[in-house]
């Protein structure tokens, strides 16, 4: 079988893996001339299925919680199990409480313990949630190795490729992400904005989420003194540059987490669009013979590791027969039924 | 019936569209509560994209009124340009006005919003000004050419209920006429019943939904106490009184002592 992937995120490299595995001939195109080359280099990296659970359905934290496995077991040395910290203003602790009873997985933390966790916040904070099982990687640096080990494994990539022929493919499959918007009419996309900042004043060992009321706010460090700052949360496909505001909203929120932020150095700012269905789950569906995995919203790096085994299992044990229609890979109990469906008809 | 410039409607609950878990989910909210009016605020960004923004797609796919809101306004001048903005994209006169003075509050700036009333009025506009419950205020708004006004009774997103029923209970009185509608600051079903109870005649609410565990439930169980407070209106409620009152006849009574 000769399967034809289209687009080379998260989502197309990590099913491009898991059909590779397989011994499944597979070419990955690219209207990029690289890897990565939409939401997926904008995103934080975080493997926080517990913290997501916040606002997100159990469908996340069920699928998320193997990816940590995963992407170790594929980039061994890129994952780093820290845990996540979440903490929140002395005026906004009510929302830690909040946090706290839509969650699990947590230790509530004193400002003892905030501190030996993580000494640049000593003094800072109270109390926090500490999530222990979660982990962090860098996503540039995994998309880079990912598409490195898969060249490795005979995959073929086309890059600057948008309309790579078709012909002589057994499947095709569309990874495009927000790209597919338009064209997959159940598709919206939802904006984000982030920043790198770097600055020698303060050293984290893993990610920290400020909550905030209007502007929750996460910090995952990378290498080299770089923090990454995100994300805005705006109901658009507009893919321009980060605005002022937003901007002003995520260096407050950094600055009120450590004054030593107002310090920093900005590094970069940049702006991506996340594809996503009416209920912010991913999909993989199946029209006129065309395969689509998509709507992985602000959980790429989290579920497309799960979606892939899932989708590449489909693809293998459905050689024979083709089945039409939208599937999901959520439990239906966190599933809404598709008539409740409240976007353009299918 | 309650008559917002001249749309009768049905439901007093009207709902904001932010910051739900998804977009679904905003739906199932709707749906269950049987709301007719959603405010949706516009942001520039949202307004822009290649699709022309998806999610305002689903908001009029839900087969409701949309109220568009200025929300996040700190002028007279940037919210007259979004309700503009606002009229283009949902093709309604309607508009939500809110123009904040105090960040931390979340206050309207009142001279800036009988200032942006007075503008948007004149050129067509549907006010719905979202203020505080300063009756002089009010008066003013009213003057401005606005046919509704909307009360906080507390600070967005507070959730601490009605901190003031006198100046509530005031307001109703000194506008008997008007339709008033408490905007903000509502955290539980019950403090809508109390609003609806002192007589006004709907509730705005946003985040004491979309940040429910279950928001479509209670969207629902807002819906059931908004209607519960209304009928208590209407029906007539006693006044407390400091003595017990029997609820049954004591004369002829026997009496076995």
């Amino acid at each position: 079988m000769r399967v034809l992937i289209r687009g080379a995120g998260v989502a197309g490299l990590t099913l491009a893996h898991e059909l590779a595995s397989s011994s499944i001939n597979v070419v990955v195109t690219e209207k990029a001339n690289r890897a990565g080359g939409g939401a997926s280099w904008f995103a934080g990296g975080m493997l926080a299925p517990w913290c997501e659970r916040e606002n997100a359905p159990g469908a996340v934290l069920q699928l998320g919680q193997t990816a940590a496995d995963w992407w170790d077991a594929v980039l061994p040395g890129h994952v780093k199990r820290k845990g996540t910290l979440v903490v929140a203003p002395p005026r906004d602790t009510a929302d830690l409480v909040r946090f706290a009873s839509r969650t699990s997985g947590f230790d509530w933390l004193k400002a003892e313990e905030i501190d030996a966790l993580e000494p640049s916040l000593a003094g800072r904070f109270g109390k926090a949630l500490y999530f222990a099982h979660e982990a962090h990687l860098d996503p540039r640096r995994a998309i880079n190795a990912l598409h490195e080990k898969l060249v490795g494994m005979g995959v073929c990539f086309r890059f600057d490729a948008p309309d790579f022929p078709e012909k002589g493919f057994d499947r095709v499959i569309d990874c495009t992400g927000a790209r597919a918007i338009g064209n997959d009419p159940r598709l919206r996309g939802v904006r984000g904005e982030m920043l790198v900042l770097e600055t020698l004043d303060v050293q984290f060992s893993r990610p920290v989420r400020l909550l905030h009321p209007r502007i929750p706010l996460y910090i995952v460090p990378r290498t080299n003194n770089r923090f990454m700052v995100g994300a805005t949360m705006i109901e658009s496909d507009d893919s321009g540059p980060v605005s002022a505001r937003s901007l002003m909203e995520l260096l407050n929120a950094a600055y009120a987490l450590h004054p030593a932020f107002g310090e920093a150095r900005v590094i970069e700012t940049g702006s991506g669009v996340r594809p996503a269905y009416p209920d912010n789950l991913p999909a993989f569906s199946e029209q006129d013979g065309m395969l689509r995995v998509n709507g992985f919203y602000r959980h790429g790096f989290l579920l497309a590791p799960a979606i892939a085994r899932m989708a590449a299992e489909r693809l293998l044990s459905s050689r024979a027969g083709k089945s039409e229609g939208h599937t999901t890979f959520a439990p239906p109990v966190h599933r809404q039924p598709d008539s409740s469906y409240i976007g353009a008809s299918q | 019936m309650l008559t917002l410039y001249g749309t009768p409607v049905t439901s007093r609950l009207l709902l904001g569209t932010s910051r739900y878990p998804s977009p679904s989910i905003l739906g199932d909210a709707i749906r269950r509560s049987k709301t007719e009016i959603v405010t949706v605020s516009l942001r520039r960004e949202t307004a822009g994209g290649k699709t022309g923004g998806a999610f305002f797609e689903l908001i009029r796919s839900l087969d409701v009124r949309v109220l568009p809101n200025t929300a996040g306004c700190h002028t007279a001048k940037e919210a007259v340009l979004t309700a503009k903005m606002a009229r283009e994209v949902f093709a309604t006169n309607w508009i939500k006005l809110e123009v904040i003075g105090n960040q931390d509050t979340l206050q309207p700036d009142v001279f800036a919003l009988v200032e942006a009333a007075k503008i948007l009025s004149e050129d067509g506009f549907e006010v719905f000004p979202y203020t505080t419950d300063d009756l002089v205020v009010a008066e003013r708004l009213l003057d401005a050419g606005c046919k509704v006004l909307m009360p906080w009774c507390a600070p967005i997103g507070s959730a601490m209920g009605p901190v003031n029923l006198q100046a509530l209970r005031s307001m109703r009185g000194h506008f008997p006429d008007i339709p008033l509608i408490v905007d903000a600051g509502i955290g539980r079903p019950s403090h809508a019943a109390t609003v609806m109870e002192l007589g006004f005649d709907a509730v705005l609410l946003n985040t004491a939904v979309a940040g429910a565990s279950d928001p479509a439930a209670m969207a629902e169980a807002f819906a059931k106490a908004i209607d519960a407070g209304h009928m208590a209106y209407e029906a007539g409620m006693l006044e407390p009184r400091d003595m017990a009152v029997p609820s049954t006849p004591v004369i002829g009574k026997a009496v076995f002592a």
